[in-house]
């Protein structure tokens, strides 16, 4: 199959497999079946096109603006090429991992609604391919929206007041910011620039002033309401009341990535990095970046929940990845896409953890999480190096991209912007090491408590936690790869 | 005095409009819109006279004598305005016989009552 | 059949095929020979649009009883009028398949054919608006389809219909005579009624359109600058921006739309007012020209910010109703905001994405009427309340309202994000920024009143009282609503046929009349 055909069947793969789940909706088996080996398809079929990366395959699929004298038309199209690709392999590989999760969370918790689930689950997916690999603005936003409305019957899944109400915050946000942030900048920089492709460079250099490029830039930043920049952040802590296995797929990896790969593509390949660091226009979405990953730290601190605390800490991490693309190096946009693949699997760590508590302790707070790790050692210590990426320190991968970050602080010569990561550093310290140290090294909390309260959660939960942790670890020794990869982007 | 027809339907529309607008009584109303439409006849029918001209009938031209004819054209347009008001009406006057039978009144602030309470 | 007869054969088959269904007593004959007529429509509007494209001029034309124009009554299809007529015969179609199941709940069995009778007047005078070339023309058969669109209107089960119709009647004839006086202003300066040969005259001198020896007091004034051409394009303006229901003229809408029988409601949403908006663009476009309507008049002044009212305060009434079928004609009056605006632009890109607007709101709006008919043969409440726990219970149809509501929405995929697109990007090629942001604010409006549905139908449970078995609609409503709404994501993918064809039509329309 030639790179072309592979990049759409990677799109359609999860919306057959989700026509198949509904098929199999009465056999339970057959139908987790269906997703697992759809997991495993979709990712040989995304690392078949590792290869081809370098001739740049294109294809355009159907014109949905269609092209008159003075304008051409505008498709949907997809391309290959490493940003994308990247996100495609973490995305795909980190399905199968949260499918055999999600297998074990949903049968032990007795949830309802599974099918709906698993269907909602692979078009989300599938929306995640398009995004990963969409050819130009306008298939990118197609994708976006695709993946706002596939992700709302997961947010809201438990059905209760409390998932509605979080529903309406999320699709309000959402689907406000997109409407009137992303596509007013769609449409405006067809206005500017007569194309909307993606292209090495950017495609708006010559047309904008710096001070358009910097509101443009606004409308692009705070549009992808995906990447919960702050004030748009509310979504993430709603979206919550959501099971677990949604939360850690959706908003460690699938939904917020896609938010941040969108504002990373569109930095690369709308603006060009050459054209934001000459005009400086910029400057400003690196400090509201940095208010935000500052912010989000502290709030992390205050809360007692543990998903809560996760999301905050997610919304943190997320503005490192715009900082590193308003710092338009090439450190920052290398240290932007390291981060997008270390983040995620520490953060899906993290999730997948906080849910096997939940099934194996039924323990929601971090108060009460104490001594709980020496009757759910693998959890913990997961946990442990989970928090470890987050925070940035070695031996685990995170810390390559945050290396990099800082080195594009120092290239674009924002001294204030490096202490706040350091200050952050910090801060993650603070809210995620108590937790594992805590629950290996305290006493419990209720003495008087049954001991057989809180044993480790069934083995299709672990296995996928244990194994993202290894990737943790993995990702430390072979960031090279990724580097190679992501810095071919910036010679271009 | 030479507009003295457009006065005439001017005045005739204002009544009719009026009368359509601020009249209660379904029956008036249709009363209103029928002046109203005649107002319009009005304008079409003076507009077609022509000064000396006679009744657009041909007769045969007599010894030097050429007629002069108004103009038929606006008579034939204002007989199909006139069928379509007719039409209009007989409409208007069905729907307010069933408004009766329905709700027993033809005073429209007396249905929107009913109709708010219902 | 001789293809030079079928502009007038498009009129005259639901014309004479009207009184045929009065004495087809039974129902379902009556019902049978119906269908076959609109079929027929349809068949004859597609070959009409064809003939169109293949033809060299760019329009058919065709000279009732031989009398050539502008003497005579010249009936005249260009692109524009050939879509139009393509929209409106295939949904007319569409109704008239599925209208006897809808009407089997409102209609009461002996009166059926009489309903039917009624219905193809309607389309007999909604098709000869499209097709004629003369202005006096349009005026006769307006009347002939507003006066059918009452009695429709009235048939509706409850009371209130006849008030809805009586209201509808009122405002609509002040509308036709207002239409009336301004015809007769320009046939008073001009001499004819020709809609070509009125637009050439036009921009003539007094002196050369009048007859020698009248005694003029200023011959080189172009006629479209007498006051008398003015108020005669106010009066048109005015009287068609009651039919098409601009805000603030809209106030029959919501209750007759609200009020009709299901099957009225379908066809008319899909139907009425775009027959009028597509004259409005006559008026505006062929007759004064762009010259005199956006230089001399500035009538964007004036419409665009009726246009954004409309689109704004439609969309907010909207939120807070609580029966469907008034959601919906609310959010056609925004809607038809969309299509003025697109108007008012002046620009070949607005009118554009007005016409491409005007075909895919035709399909969204019937569609979800019909989806909403066919939830009233299930269950008789047709308010938030009642629709409660739907989605469980008629799954496919209110998917089918889902898929809807993203069109109105302007989500990507369906066909009203094409049109949003196209009249954003017309708004910001001209420098109309507000206008823009305004236009996607509407959007945002749109997502409030729909996930209202969304969230009443898929998140509440029902009351005790409204059956629980899960029962959807009879297979034919639900296909022809899945026809209808399919269509819209079809067409917001494959957007090459309407988007196309609007592109000549808006070319030929700037260029001056076709």
């Amino acid at each position: 199959m030639s790179p072309e055909h592979l990049v759409v069947a990677s799109v359609l793969l999860p919306l057959i497999s989700a026509v198949l789940v509904v098929a199999c909706r009465q056999r339970p088996n057959l139908r987790e079946t269906v997703t697992l080996v759809s997991g495993g398809l979709l990712l040989a079929t995304v690392s078949l096109l590792i290869g081809s990366v370098d001739t740049r395959p294109a294809i355009n699929l159907v014109d949905v603006i269609p092209g008159s004298i003075d304008q051409s038309a505008i498709a949907i199209g997809f391309h290959v090429e490493p940003l994308g690709l990247l996100f495609a392999l973490v995305a795909s590989g980190l399905w199968i991992a949260t499918s055999v999760y999600s297998i074990g969370y949903m049968r032990s918790h007795g949830e309802q609604h599974q099918t709906r689930f698993y269907v909602c689950f692979a078009i989300a997916i599938s929306a995640v391919m398009g995004i990963a690999f969409a050819r130009n603005l306008l298939t990118l936003f197609l994708f976006y929206e695709v993946l706002t409305l596939s992700t709302y019957p997961l947010v809201t899944h438990h059905g209760t007041e409390a998932a509605k109400r979080a529903g309406r915050t999320y699709l309000g946000i959402l689907m406000g910011t997109s409407i009137v942030g992303l596509l007013m900048a769609i449409l405006w920089t067809w206005q500017l620039a007569g194309t909307l492709e993606f292209k090495p460079g950017g495609i708006l250099d010559g047309h904008v002033d710096p001070l358009t490029a910097g509101l443009l830039l606004a409308l692009f930043a705070f549009g992808t309401g995906k990447a919960a920049l702050m004030p748009l952040h509310r979504w993430l802590p709603a979206a919550m009341v959501a099971p677990t296995p949604v939360s850690a797929l959706l908003h460690a990896v699938a939904v917020v990535k896609a938010g941040v790969f969108t504002i990373l593509k569109v930095g690369v390949y709308i603006f060009g990095t050459d054209l934001l660091s000459r005009g400086g226009s910029s400057v400003w979405l690196m400090y509201v970046a940095g208010g935000t990953l500052l912010t989000a730290s502290l709030v992390a601190l205050t809360r007692d929940n543990l998903k809560e605390r996760l999301a905050y800490s997610t919304i943190s991490q997320l503005a490192y990845i715009v900082l590193g693309i308003s710092l338009a190096t090439e450190s920052g946009v290398i240290g932007s896409g390291m981060h997008i693949v270390m983040h995620a699997f520490g953060k899906i760590t993290l999730f997948f953890c906080a849910g096997a508590i939940l099934i194996g302790a039924h323990k929601t707070r971090v108060s009460e999480l104490d001594g709980l790790g020496r009757r759910m050692p693998w959890t913990f210590a997961a946990f442990a190096i989970g928090s470890l990426s987050v925070i940035g320190l070695p031996p685990v991968g995170g810390c390559w991209s945050k290396w990099f970050l800082a080195l594009g602080t120092v290239e674009a010569g924002q001294w204030p912007l490096l202490a706040a990561l350091m200050v952050s550093s910090l801060l993650n310290i603070a809210y995620l090491a108590p937790i594992p140290l805590r629950a290996f090294l305290c006493d419990p909390a209720d003495v008087d408590r049954d001991v057989s309260a809180g044993r480790e959660a069934p083995l299709a939960c672990v296995i996928p936690l244990c194994l993202t942790a290894a990737g943790c670890v993995v990702l430390f020794f072979n960031a090279d790869p990724i580097y190679q990869f992501l810095s071919s982007v910036t010679s271009n | 005095m030479g507009l003295f027809n457009y006065w005439t339907v001017i005045v005739l529309m204002m009544i009719g409009f009026y009368t359509v607008i601020a009249r209660n009584n379904l029956i008036k109303t249709m009363i209103g819109l029928g002046i109203f439409q005649v107002s319009v006849f009005m304008l079409y029918i003076s507009m077609g006279k022509i000064a000396d001209g006679t009744a657009p009938i041909r007769v045969q031209p007599s010894a030097g004598n050429e007629a002069f004819y108004s103009n038929p054209l606006p008579h034939v347009l204002i007989l199909t305005a006139i069928v379509v008001g007719v039409a209009t009406t007989a409409l208007g006057l069905a729907l307010v016989i069933r408004i009766r039978e329905v709700y027993g009144s033809i005073e429209e602030d007396e249905i929107l009552e009913m109709d708010r309470d219902s | 059949m001789n293809p030079d007869q079928l502009p007038v054969l498009q009129v005259i088959l639901p014309l004479l095929a009207a009184p045929c269904c009065l004495l087809l007593r039974h129902s379902r004959l009556a019902w049978c020979f119906a269908v076959l007529v609109g079929c027929l429509s349809l068949l004859i509007a597609a070959t009409q649009l064809h003939a169109i494209h293949t033809s060299t001029s760019g329009s058919i034309s065709y000279e009732i009883g031989g009398w050539a124009a502008p003497w005579g009554i010249e009936y005249r299809l260009d692109r524009l009028g050939g879509m139009v007529l393509l929209v409106l015969t295939s949904i007319a179609a569409v109704t008239l398949s599925v209208s006897r199941r809808l009407l089997q709940d409102e209609v009461p069995e002996d009166r059926h054919h009489l309903f039917f009778a009624i219905f193809l007047l309607c389309l007999a005078g909604l098709s000869g608006i499209v097709s004629t070339g003369d202005l006096f023309n349009v005026f006769v058969f307006l009347e002939i389809a507003s006066l059918s669109s009452y009695v429709l209107i009235s048939l509706g089960r409850s009371r209130r219909a006849l008030v809805a119709a009586f209201q509808y009647l009122v405002m609509g004839t002040i509308g036709s005579t207002f239409i009336l006086i301004g015809i007769g202003l320009a046939y008073m300066m001009t001499g004819t009624l020709n809609m070509a040969d009125l637009s050439e005259r036009l921009t003539m001198t007094l002196g050369s359109v009048y007859a020698e020896g009248a005694s003029i007091e200023n011959p080189e004034l172009p006629v479209n600058q007498t006051r008398t051409i003015l108020a005669a394009f106010a009066f048109l303006t005015v009287g068609l921006a009651l039919k098409l229901a601009l805000f603030p003229l809209h106030a029959w809408l919501p209750n007759a739309y609200a009020t009709a029988p299901a099957v009225v409601s379908t066809f008319l949403s899909g139907t009425s007012t775009k027959v009028a908006y597509y004259v409005l663009l006559r008026v505006i476009f062929t007759i004064f020209g762009v010259a005199f309507t956006f230089e001399q008049v500035g009538l964007q002044y004036l419409l665009t910010p009726l246009a954004i009212s409309a689109i704004l305060v439609a969309s907010t009434i909207a939120i807070y109703q609580g029966d469907l079928r008034r959601m919906l004609a609310y959010s056609s009056v925004a809607q038809i905001g969309y299509l003025v605006l697109g108007l008012s632009f002046g620009t070949e890109a607005g009118l554009t994405a007005g016409i491409v607007h005007l075909f895919n709101h035709a399909l969204m709006k019937s569609g979800l009427f019909l989806v909403v008919g066919c939830i009233a043969t299930r269950q008789s409440g047709l308010t938030l309340e009642s629709i409660r726990g739907l989605g469980r219970r008629m799954p496919l149809t209110m998917a089918a309202f889902v898929v809807g509501g993203l069109g109105l929405i302007g989500v990507p995929l369906t066909s009203g994000f094409i049109s949003k697109w196209l009249l954003v990007s017309a708004a910001l090629e001209d420098g109309h920024w507000l206008v823009a942001v305004l236009v996607v604010v509407g959007s945002l409006l749109a997502v409030v009143y729909v996930w209202r549905v969304v969230e009443a139908a898929y998140f509440q449970e029902p009351d005790d009282e409204t059956p629980s078995e899960p029962r959807d609609a009879p297979a034919g409503l639900l296909a022809a609503a899945w026809v209808l709404l399919g269509a819209t994501l079809v067409f917001g993918i494959y957007t090459d046929l309407p988007v196309s064809v609007a592109r000549e039509a808006a070319a030929s329309l700037m260029g001056g009349g076709s």
